[in-house]
């Protein structure tokens, strides 16, 4: 009995110290000059067009996560081929790879300057690296392997004989994958979708490398926050914090919802 | 709406799960592909169905060639295993499927899934999802699914497989009684011969991918092809060197002509019947299947000296013993 008091004493004071009570002091910093300052500090030209820029990006790599993602899985969980083992490791690669490292391989790639393909980039006048292009794409590839590890399972478990069985009473592929396997694995998919979104909204290091960082232009929610804080304006960087902090609650309470519903029924 | 099998094959890898199998499934019959699990026989099934493509052969329904045919143009009726239901859909949902995709008409949906339910006995689990449920009530479900489409035939892979042994001879009774009424064209698979016996007009027995014997169960049975169908559809032993069913042999005091001599080793009562297990004097073991109480009216015990006969009129001349020891 006690052993098992002290063992929850340990771990709730471990997590007290490492989230909760810096994430309660950053709201109670960002409040203490008073919701006006605070809300100015956030609520200002170029405050809401880093906000807009992350809110875009999220809604366009998102997108393209979760359009490509499920397509993933569905060839992982369905298909037996060579490189099956590749892909599934590519996928994998953003999660283990630093940020930082995924914003100067994207740089090097990209980049009009010194990227294998800048020549080309350059000559057709198309702008990645230090433009909106290149934010999107940093943001697509660290949050890649979520939709995937979501869905993944889903569909392995469910097999494929009813959506043979789908086949069997007429249904061609089109209808088998919206009456079928789409809503056997649409709760893993909202789950992933907002573990995506949230990868989005919270990245820092690969769009500190690709974005350029141009106030009013491509600097990005995290990077406003983070210029805030190197700027001595600590009040505005608390403030956009507890932003980011709210959006963060925001997911975390749809995605406890998510997986109960989920699990409610399964 | 007959169904003809023609020379398939189908390897997976360097594995040959089915060679060479030809056979006709007369229009409106119940057949059933019998045979030991893993023997190719849901390989056949699911080749009729377009589930998978033959390396060679053809599949005819109706005379029509459907071998290159796609599963959901085949005018067929599968029923999974493990029933493949749509976990998602009511089973109402789960009927309605097949006639939903094909866009009839709301008001004959309705009629029809009300149809089918009363004939599946599920009319008040219209509003029931199917992990609500019995394994049972399930397989029905999936029947009435694969009926809803009016297929030209029914194809049902190992049907009461994953149900227990009760619930199981219901549904055999059921499943005939059903024919009779739909009277659709239907392939059975199951490696439980007793169950093919009992339900099936026809059986077409299957082993390591390759075909053993067609007909009807009593042909089978009296008359089988080989060692294999012979114990495969039901109890055998040997004695002076030939096959016969243990029921076929006599058991007595006195020696009749013909009849070997032994010693009585073992008696097994099961309920109904007794076994009674007999070493003859030239070493080898036979045994008697006895129904009822004829073995008590016997009056026998544990070493007494045994006459054993065949009736001639049920020896099986095809099948010559050639491995010792029967079961």
């Amino acid at each position: 009995m006690r052993t098992r008091w002290s063992l929850r004493v340990v771990g709730f004071l471990y997590v007290a110290f490492l989230v909760g009570v810096p994430v309660v002091a950053v709201v109670w910093r960002a409040l203490a000059p008073g919701i006006a300052s605070a809300y100015d500090s956030v609520v200002n030209a170029d405050g809401l067009h880093a906000l807009e820029l992350t809110l875009e990006t999220a809604a366009i790599a998102v997108a393209f996560n979760t359009v490509f993602g499920v397509g993933i899985a569905i060839i992982l969980a369905r298909h037996r081929f060579r490189g099956a083992a590749i892909l599934e490791l590519l996928v994998d690669l953003p999660l283990s790879l630093s940020p930082v490292v995924i914003g100067l391989a994207l740089t090097l790639f990209y980049s009009s300057r010194e990227g294998w393909i800048g020549g080309f980039l350059t000559e057709h006048n198309i702008a990645i690296i230090f433009a909106f292009p290149g934010i999107v794409l940093a943001a697509a590839f660290v949050s890649l392997p979520y939709v995937v590890r979501e869905v993944l399972p889903l569909l392995q478990e469910l097999g494929t004989d009813s959506e043979r069985a789908a086949e069997t009473l007429g249904a061609g592929p089109t209808t088998v994958f919206f009456k079928i396997t789409l809503p056997a694995i649409r709760w893993g998919l909202a789950y992933g979708v907002l573990l995506t979104t949230a990868r989005i909204l919270g990245e820092y290091g690969a769009m500190s490398v690709v974005s350029g960082n141009i106030i009013g232009q491509t600097q990005t929610f995290t990077q406003y926050v983070a210029g805030d804080f190197t700027n001595y304006d600590a009040a505005g960087a608390y403030a956009g914090a507890l932003v980011l902090g709210i959006l963060s609650v925001l997911i975390l309470a749809t995605l406890s919802i998510t997986r109960r519903r989920g699990e409610k029924l399964n | 709406m007959s169904i003809e099998v023609n020379s398939l094959a189908k390897r997976f890898g360097t594995s040959v799960a089915v060679e060479n199998v030809s056979f006709e499934v007369p229009a409106g019959t119940l057949t059933a592909l019998l045979g030991p699990s893993g023997g190719g026989k849901s390989t056949v099934l699911r080749m009729i169905a377009g589930l998978e493509v033959p390396d060679t052969g053809t599949v005819r329904i109706e005379g029509e060639d459907v071998t290159r045919v796609p599963t959901r143009l085949r005018g067929i009726g599968f029923c999974f295993q493990h029933y493949a239901p749509f976990r998602h859909m009511t089973a109402w949902e789960n009927v309605a499927f097949g006639l939903k995709v094909r866009h009839r008409p709301k008001a004959e949906i309705k009629a029809r899934v009300a149809e089918l339910l009363e004939l599946v006995r599920l009319t008040g689990y219209a509003d029931r999802y199917p992990s609500q449920l019995s394994g049972g009530q399930r397989q029905r479900m999936a029947l009435a699914r694969a009926l809803a489409v009016e297929p030209r035939v029914l194809l049902l892979d190992e049907p009461f497989g994953a149900l227990d042994a009760q619930v199981r001879k219901e549904l055999r009774v059921w499943l005939r009684e059903l024919h009779e009424k739909v009277s659709v064209t239907t392939i059975l698979v199951t490696h439980d011969q007793e169950e093919a016996m009992e339900v099936a007009d026809r059986i077409v027995i299957i082993r390591e991918g390759r075909l053993e014997q067609v007909g009807s169960p009593a042909e089978c049975y009296d008359h089988p092809a080989n060692e294999f169908v012979l114990t495969f559809l039901g109890p055998a032993t040997r004695i002076g060197g030939t096959w016969v069913r243990p029921h076929d042999l006599v058991l007595s005091r006195l020696e009749t002509p013909g009849s070997l001599r032994g010693r009585l080793q073992r008696i097994i009562r099961l309920g109904f019947e007794t076994r009674v297990e007999v070493v003859l004097d030239d070493g080898t073991e036979t045994w008697v299947q006895l129904a009822g109480r004829a073995f008590e009216e016997l009056s026998m015990t544990i070493g007494d000296e045994v006459y054993v006969s065949m009736n001639e009129a049920h020896e099986i001349p095809a099948v010559t013993a050639t491995t010792a020891g029967a079961g």
